[in-house]
């Protein structure tokens, strides 16, 4: 916990000063931190630095096929009637990087998106969405024939 | 440089639906080249949408998103004849830039 907080403050300060010192724009600086849940290796690391465990709620879906017949292009999404919502995660449990895609929704903005992403197994889909601060998640189950990670 | 994004938005009753089709290989810097070495990553990091000069949508993609990626999101407040332009930079820093009229 101790480390855990001193290395984020730490990050965030090193980060502030390079801004401060104008090496690094300071949208660089909030996408390099925003991209830390991107190393996590494992689902539970990665939710960890998404924001914790989400209480899995049914306002928030994730929209997949039950089964998925080529791994490398997999039409995932997640709808959330959560008012407020401001950012969606998609992750997807099996995969060497779990979480695989962000998205900040604006006021206006849906809580409503869906892209493709690869799978390389049969695997848990796991959308968590943030509304208000809050975190709430849904999981569902796709099964892939056909893995996609090309190896 | 990449070839060009297709976007299609639509404006059905008070909601833009807004589809994107990008052009990019989206590496996964896992897979490896027939002489065995791993082909580096080279994928899409950031998306940003905006409409009117103000974001409708922004993300942020690892490798586990495919190639010639698909994007799909929905807003409101737009009108018909309106631009919304979406942009992508990958990790290599490349970027591109398109944009649509909403129909």
């Amino acid at each position: 916990m101790k480390a855990t907080r001193r290395t984020a403050l730490k990050t965030s300060g090193a980060f502030a000063t390079l801004v401060s010192l104008g090496i690094i724009t300071q949208q660089q600086a909030m996408a390099a931190v925003g991209r830390a849940g991107f190393e996590a290796k494992n689902l539970a690391d990665a939710l960890k630095a998404v924001g914790g465990e989400a209480a899995s709620n049914d306002q928030v879906a994730v929209v997949s096929p039950d089964i998925a017949e080529n791994g490398a292009v997999v039409p995932v999404g997640a709808t959330s009637k959560i008012p407020n919502t401001t950012e969606i995660y998609l992750l997807v449990e099996k995969n060497p990087s779990p979480l695989a895609a962000k998205f900040m929704i604006p006021a206006g903005t849906a809580a409503d998106v869906q892209t493709r992403l690869r799978m390389g197994q049969s695997t848990n889909v796991v959308a968590v969405v943030k509304a208000d601060g809050k975190l709430y998640s849904a999981t569902k189950e796709t099964k892939v024939t056909l893995g996609g990670c090309g190896g | 440089m990449a070839d060009p994004m297709r976007i299609r938005a639509n404006l059905a009753g008070d909601e833009t639906t807004v589809r994107v089709l990008m052009a990019h290989v989206m590496e996964t810097g896992q897979r490896k080249n027939p002489a065995g070495e791993t082909i580096p990553a080279h994928y899409i990091t950031d998306v940003e949408a905006t409409h009117n000069g103000k974001a409708v949508l922004q993300a942020a993609w690892s490798t586990a998103v495919s190639q010639n990626p698909f994007l799909s999101f929905k807003f409101k407040g737009a009108a018909k004849g309106d631009k919304v332009v979406v942009k992508w930079t990958d990790n290599k820093g490349e970027s591109r830039t398109d944009e649509t009229t909403i129909a």
